[in-house]
């Protein structure tokens, strides 16, 4: 029998978690969350091929999730363009943004982009905020409808509005999971995660190293953006909390406590730090205390991640 | 024994249908975060009138059931809650919503399950276009503002200045400002910003000082930058007459800003912060009492106006589920619309079909600070 790639392996998980996660839902409440859980997820993997391949750390991905949010809300109104298009521009824009932000600083050394990227994020939410007249200000504003889930019902598949987001979601999840793998074992991901493991040693072999840094950022920026633009659709309404500084920490956050080597391991966290808050609702106001606690744990006795973690030790590989 | 005991938990949980009819009312409210100075007094409201409730009997003898989530201000999250309440908590009706933000994401859940839903956010958004399953209790912002400029008016001033907070509270309000001034024949000479975070707003009150034949000053905005600016207002010796929101009509204001600051510092606010003070035979005069004795003894702190938001919505809400003698949200929702003449502690409501926020300028009393006590301006 062939044996199965890595790959293969993990979106076959993926599409098995997606397909049978409902058949054990007691309520349609559970589409939404599954949803959450699928736009966080296609944001940390954009995480996982910043930090986990090229070993970058971005503290304002959220200002992207930002530009892809206000692009669907903005674009169909005073562009008129659909709001499938919106994706597609605001995913350009942040393209673009992360090209601009990315050049100067991705020929440095060190933790320059972490700071750059926390100024663009904070940057986002200002302008987000005091443009009242075009972006509704700190109320935010309302999104219009994306329009294919009545065009699925014209075809004869009703889906609920929860049902709809929680395959569309998880669609687009798994297209950007099997790109971030395809990306891994491409010359590109092997070239990224030379210059991970060793910049000097990366650049001796010929690899452009501010290059190939800044195609990852852009990437990853990309992948903030279409979240970003999923949640707002998804949502019908956005206001700036979505390019707040909390949500750059958050993504983060959830790739770290998964394992930001893998993408199954950063969707595997997206999943935890969305679950968390519903079954902590009890303890709300500790919910930050304990996602802390959890992160410090994770993080003295799981170094590489929960998932990572955790399947080594089931094959019995201890160090 | 023992399955008893199981049970029992398991009911506690909520993991089993209890057998029990019960009406079981859901809210999303920010109870932490940004907005919590609001959302914190509306679930102690909600908690407390619930379990009163329940004492004298419940509604027709039938328990209600308060299950509420803290959204903690964040959109996001309230459109989960909202969406968890329906879905999963099967509730029949939603308050909440204590931002705007928080207000437009449950809105649209509500609608779609056609659930009765009242907000208890300021802005006018949420109820102009009429929404068939969307109320609210507080006033607009445009509603202080005409209640400002009519106090104005009769004053016989003419040139207004104002310097707003860039807060969703005080942007919203500066908006809904200068789009009535005109129809109080008022002119705008100064207007002027400040960041919620800023810790001086000195800067901007001297302009405002050395504009030509600036005769009262009004503003909008939350939180602690108004204390910030009646302090500088007093420092910078300004005698113009000095107009505050309703975001701030509670006694935390006062204490802030200083009572030798705010002193003559003149706000809309509601017949709660002067209920001690409202003569018998005053409509609001029992509700308004009754609810702030029974709140400052159960938390020991004082009374807000917005916990009485909540107060009013919960009213509202229990109102309509009697007299619909039924928890169908259709029923509940059509007996919401036909309240007529209730009196809360905001206001007196009636819905109509075309207005689901119920109450008129007279609703608010221009109320002015006086040895740090509040007074009612007649």
């Amino acid at each position: 029998m062939m044996k199965l790639t890595p790959k293969s392996a993990t979106l076959i998980v993926l599409v098995a978690l997606i397909a049978l996660s409902p058949l054990l839902f007691p309520s349609n409440f559970y589409y939404r969350v599954g949803a959450l859980i699928f736009v966080n997820a296609i944001a940390v993997t954009g995480i996982v091929i910043l930090t986990g391949y090229a070993g970058q750390v971005s503290l304002g991905h959220a200002g992207f999730a930002g530009i892809g949010a206000y692009a669907c809300a903005l674009a169909p109104v005073h562009l008129g363009v659909p709001p499938a298009l919106a994706v597609v521009l605001g995913a350009v824009l942040s393209g673009v943004l992360a090209y601009l932000v990315g050049r100067p600083i991705l020929r440095l050394h060190g933790y320059y982009l972490g700071v750059a990227t926390l100024g663009f994020g904070i940057l986002v939410t200002m302008v987000l905020t005091n443009e009242r007249a075009l972006t509704g200000g700190p109320d935010g504003i309302e999104v219009p409808d994306l329009g294919l889930r009545g065009l699925l019902g014209d075809l004869g598949l009703s889906l609920s509005n929860g049902q709809f987001w929680y395959f569309f979601s998880g669609l687009c999840m798994l297209i950007g999971a099997w790109i971030a793998l395809n990306l891994y074992d491409s010359p590109t991901g092997r070239a990224l995660r030379a210059l991970h493991g060793s910049e000097v040693a990366a650049r001796t072999v010929g690899i452009d190293v501010a290059r190939l840094k800044l195609r990852a950022f852009v990437i990853s920026a990309v992948y903030a953006s279409v979240s970003g633009s999923l949640l707002a659709l998804q949502n019908r309404f956005v206001t700036p909390d979505v390019a707040g500084f909390m949500h750059s920490i958050e993504m983060v956050t959830m790739a770290v406590l998964g394992g930001v080597g893998s993408v199954l391991g950063a969707i595997f966290g997206a999943a935890i730090l969305t679950l968390l808050p519903q079954v902590l609702t009890v303890f709300a106001e500790y919910e930050q205390m304990v996602l802390g606690l959890v992160m410090i744990l994770v993080m003295i006795f799981l170094r590489e991640g929960l998932l990572p973690s955790i399947l080594k030790k089931l094959r019995g590989k201890d160090e | 024994m023992k399955t008893t005991t199981a049970l029992a938990t398991l009911m506690a949980l909520g993991l089993t249908t209890p057998a029990l009819a019960e009406i079981r009312i859901g809210a999303s409210i920010s109870a932490t975060g940004p907005a919590a100075f609001l959302g914190d007094p509306q679930v102690k409201t909600l908690e407390m009138l619930v379990e009163a409730l329940n004492a004298a009997g419940g509604i027709d003898g039938e328990e209600v059931t308060l299950i509420h989530y803290d959204d903690g201000g964040d959109p996001n999250k309230a459109r989960t809650f909202a969406t968890r309440l329906i879905e999963d908590d099967e509730v029949v009706a939603i308050i909440g919503g204590t931002t705007t933000g928080a207000t437009m994401s449950i809105l649209s859940v509500a609608e779609d399950a056609e659930i009765p839903f009242i907000s208890l956010a300021g802005a006018i958004e949420i109820i102009d276009p009429v929404r068939p399953f969307t109320f609210k209790t507080p006033h607009t912002d445009r509603m202080a503002c005409q209640k400002i400029f009519e106090d104005i008016q009769a004053r016989g001033f003419t040139n207004v200045a104002m310097i707003s907070g860039t807060d969703g509270f005080g942007a919203s309000m500066q908006a809904q400002c200068k789009a009535v001034i005109g129809d109080y024949g008022l002119t705008l000479v100064a207007d002027e910003s400040y960041n919620p975070t800023d810790a001086d707003m000195t800067a901007q009150l001297t302009k405002i000082r050395n504009t030509e034949g600036v005769e009262a000053l009004i503003n909008p905005g939350f939180g602690q930058g108004p204390s910030i600016v009646t302090r500088n207002y007093a420092q910078l010796g300004l005698e113009i007459p000095f107009y505050q929101s309703h975001g701030v009509a509670s006694n935390g204001f006062i204490d802030l800003a200083g009572a030798d600051a705010a002193e003559g510092v003149r706000l809309p606010g509601t017949a709660l912060l002067v209920a001690d003070i409202l003569p018998e035979g005053d409509a609001q005069r029992d509700i308004a009492l009754a609810y702030k004795t029974a709140f400052e003894e159960a938390t020991g702190t004082p009374v807000s106006t917005f916990g009485g938001y909540a107060h009013d919505a919960f009213l509202i809400l229990t109102d309509a589920i009697a007299r619909a003698g039924s928890t169908e949200p259709q029923a509940i929702r059509d007996a919401i619309e036909q309240t007529t003449g209730l009196v809360g502690t905001t206001g007196t409501y009636t819905f109509t079909p075309d207005d689901h926020l119920g109450l008129d300028l007279s609703a608010f009393r221009m109320l002015e600070i006086q040895s740090g006590a509040w007074t009612t301006v007649e």
